[in-house]
């Protein structure tokens, strides 16, 4: 089932069109990546998800039913790229503020934020004023705040920026955690090793316009050169790699990155060697990272809208 | 519990709290009444002038009388060499006086080291005006004695309205001055509060989590209405700590309560504190309290709520830059500055067209009305004036809200980017 569906959604501004047509859904309890280079659209979309903004055109199905932003914003939440806190308020009240104006009452709020608080091993700064905290501790309470009221949908727009590794990681955890009690978690991003380690589903867009959508595997897969790695105990003299199995697209020290031709498998390549005598010491396919998948298709599109 | 609710409850809470409310509730009656009596003390103790006299006519010996803080004292000596010692001798100033044909005057000229004293030119020359006068009436053979008598001084007794209430020019002179002020300040101090907020959710880059919980319109009108109870409380303490110097402190210094009846027949008083107490009471007794406060109340509502949401409107369009502020300020607060100078000649003119069409229009109602008020209603100010005025305030204020609001919405979303005003009426019209 989708927690979230998007249908055609639009939202022209004066001079340019943000959003474009886009659709996609998001199924429940995954860990959803939303790519994009600068001025994208991401941002107006999850504007649009949250309520903040309204889209010209196109629906937003929440949970099924037309999303209705007044009631269901309480079971959204959104840490936004640019979020910030009271600088004056101290780190509980804080807390406490952001809590009821997602709908807990006042007990509730206190029971969750002693559970975070001891979670994240933060209590001994709850009479603490934001402005006395490091920009890493205030990203942490801003998280708390951002998960207090138990959404159904979490939205992190880069939520390590400032953060050190330590605190990445638990960070990190806490979505995992959060995704496997049912979580939809939507991740904006644009820092790729964190969506092939975190997210299992990805849409890439680019111009307004949705470019790409699928599960993260997939995409690798869809994007494969077929190149593998190979590395040998002893190099073979240029006589005995003639083959029509493959093709050698790079020498190594120890061995070579090949591409697969159209009608052979793997294991043609190993038998080849093997036939050889030659002994494989490993053996990988190269999948293309996200990284290169979005630079590659941002490219792209970038080349198709200039050319339009 | 409801949202907004919820805001208010902050910006109010965090405000009051604050030591700084706290200091200012409390200092600022002191700052007002040391800037009331100070000045009144300077000016009493200011003069300290020693004045010789070189008078070479006759007509003044012993006609020139000291007075509080000035002296006079005739000296027998050469003009030409006194002038260069009198000063050594401890004397502030030398006045040389020539000998004259008491019909044509000539010029009588006052040696001094720096320039004269504004009050001690006006004091001296009534002086010497008065005895050459004396001199000349006599040489015209009327009697002194006989003038005085002609001579008549009138003092009118203004009763206003039906019920023919002893009114006191002063008194609503005074009130009206202070209200108007009072009402220009608040507009002023509570509106920048406003927009300081507004800005430190914009900067700090609050609002974009704010508002993934509450509507724009919600955190905005939580923020005005959460300062105004900031200012009510303000004033509120304000009044309090007035009733209670008046009901409490004023009898125990005059040694008598203020109702005016007793203060007409309470023995064994001395004069001073006697007159000192009927002068209060008849100035407290010459105004509607109950009309002016709450009228007062009023105006600082509407007034402030009219001009906040415009605040909050432009401290949602300013970005890092200070200066921002500055320049996108001054379309607000230009009106009240003009409502204060129209407020100031409407306090000595209460009905003249400047002054009723200023109390009429809610850009400058709030401060101009406040300064007519206290002349009396429905006396000076009638009630059709009245009723129009507090109508087109309410009428006002929901407009600049409505407006304030679109601009507020886009505009606390809005960074980096410095918005002209083009794009600004673009967003109050624009359908969300």
């Amino acid at each position: 089932m989708n927690v979230l569906e998007l249908q055609h959604l639009k939202k022209h501004y004066a001079t340019h069109k943000a959003v474009d047509d886009i659709s996609f859904s998001i199924p429940k309890g995954s860990i959803f990546g939303l790519l994009g280079p600068n001025g994208a659209g991401k941002t107006t979309l999850l504007r649009m998800i949250t309520g903040i903004i309204y889209p010209d055109a196109g629906d937003i199905l929440f949970d099924g039913r037309p999303f209705d932003p007044h009631n269901d914003i309480q079971y959204i939440g959104y840490m936004p790229e640019e979020r910030g806190l009271y600088k004056k308020m101290k780190v509980g009240e804080q807390a406490m503020y952001l809590a009821q104006l997602k709908g807990l009452s006042a007990h509730e709020a206190r029971q969750r934020i002693d559970y975070w608080f001891n979670k994240f091993e933060i209590t001994s700064w709850t009479n603490k004023k934001i402005e006395e905290l490091s920009k890493g501790m205030q990203q942490k309470v801003q998280f708390i705040s951002t998960v207090m009221h138990q959404p159904k949908l979490l939205i992190l727009d880069e939520p390590f920026s400032g953060l050190d590794p330590i605190n990445s990681q638990l960070i990190q955890d806490e979505i995992f955690q959060l995704a496997k009690s049912g979580t939809t978690i939507i991740f904006s991003t644009h820092r790729m090793e964190q969506v092939e380690e975190i997210c299992d589903h990805i849409v890439l867009v680019n111009k307004g316009k949705k470019v790409l959508d699928g599960p993260v595997k997939q995409i690798r897969q869809d994007f494969k050169h077929h190149l593998f790695r190979i590395s040998l105990a002893s190099m073979p003299n240029p006589a005995q790699m003639a083959t029509h199995h493959f093709e050698i697209v790079k020498q190594h020290e120890n061995g070579y990155t090949v591409k697969i031709n159209e009608y052979s498998q793997t294991n043609d390549i190993l038998a080849h060697f093997i036939h050889h005598g030659i002994q494989v010491t490993y053996f990988e396919e190269i999948l293309p990272t996200i990284h290169e998948v979005f630079i590659q298709q941002v490219k792209i599109t970038d080349l198709e809208a200039a050319v339009n | 519990m409801n949202k907004i609710w919820i805001i208010i409850k902050r910006e109010y809470l965090t405000r009051v709290r604050k030591k700084s409310f706290i200091v200012t509730t409390l200092l600022l009656p002191v700052l007002f009444a040391a800037m009331v009596i100070l000045p009144g003390l300077l000016i009493n103790s200011d003069n300290n002038e020693k004045i010789a006299v070189i008078d070479e006519s006759g007509y003044f010996a012993g006609k020139l009388p000291d007075e509080k803080g000035i002296q006079y004292k005739f000296v027998d000596a050469k003009l030409d060499t006194f002038k260069k010692t009198y000063r050594d001798q401890g004397y502030t100033g030398l006045l040389h006086i020539p000998k004259l044909d008491i019909n044509r005057l000539p010029a009588i000229v006052y040696y001094s080291k720096g320039q004269m004293p504004f009050t001690l030119r006006g004091s001296m020359e009534k002086r010497l005006e008065s005895v050459v006068e004396d001199k000349r009436m006599e040489l015209a053979g009327v009697d002194k004695s006989k003038l005085e008598e002609i001579r008549a001084d009138i003092s009118i007794d203004n009763l206003a309205g039906d019920d023919e209430r002893k009114g006191s020019t002063v008194a609503a002179y005074i009130i009206g001055w202070f209200a108007g002020f009072l009402i220009y300040i608040v507009l002023l101090v509570f509106g920048m509060m406003v927009m300081r907020g507004v800005m430190e959710e914009k900067t700090n880059r609050i609002a974009e989590v704010m508002v993934s919980s509450v509507k724009p319109f919600q955190l905005m009108m939580g923020k005005i209405v959460g300062i105004a109870g900031v200012g009510l409380t303000q004033f509120l303490i304000w009044v309090g700590l007035l009733v209670g110097i008046y009901t409490l402190l004023l009898p125990l210094i005059l040694g008598t309560d203020m109702s005016a009846a007793s203060v007409a027949t309470q023995p064994g008083m001395t004069a001073a504190t006697k007159d000192m107490a009927q002068k209060i009471a008849s100035f407290t007794g010459s105004v509607n309290w109950f009309s002016i406060v709450s009228l007062f109340l009023f105006y600082f509502l509407g007034g402030y709520l009219f001009y906040a949401a415009l605040f909050a409107a432009v401290g949602s369009l300013v970005n890092e830059d200070p200066n921002d502020a500055q320049s996108l300020t001054f379309p607000i607060t230009l009106p009240v500055i003009v409502a204060m100078v129209i407020m100031i000649q409407a306090v000595v003119n209460p009905t003249s067209q400047l002054a009723v069409w200023g109390s009429i229009i809610p850009f400058t109602s709030p401060v101009v009305m406040m300064a007519r008020i206290p002349y009396g209603v429905p006396g000076t100010v009638p009630l059709w004036q009245l009723g129009l005025s507090m109508f087109s305030l309410i009428a006002g204020f929901l407009v600049t809200t409505w407006v304030a609001a679109k601009i507020y919405r886009t505009g606390i979303l809005m960074y980096g980017k410095k918005v002209t005003l083009g794009e600004v009426g673009k967003w109050i019209f624009r359908k969300s």
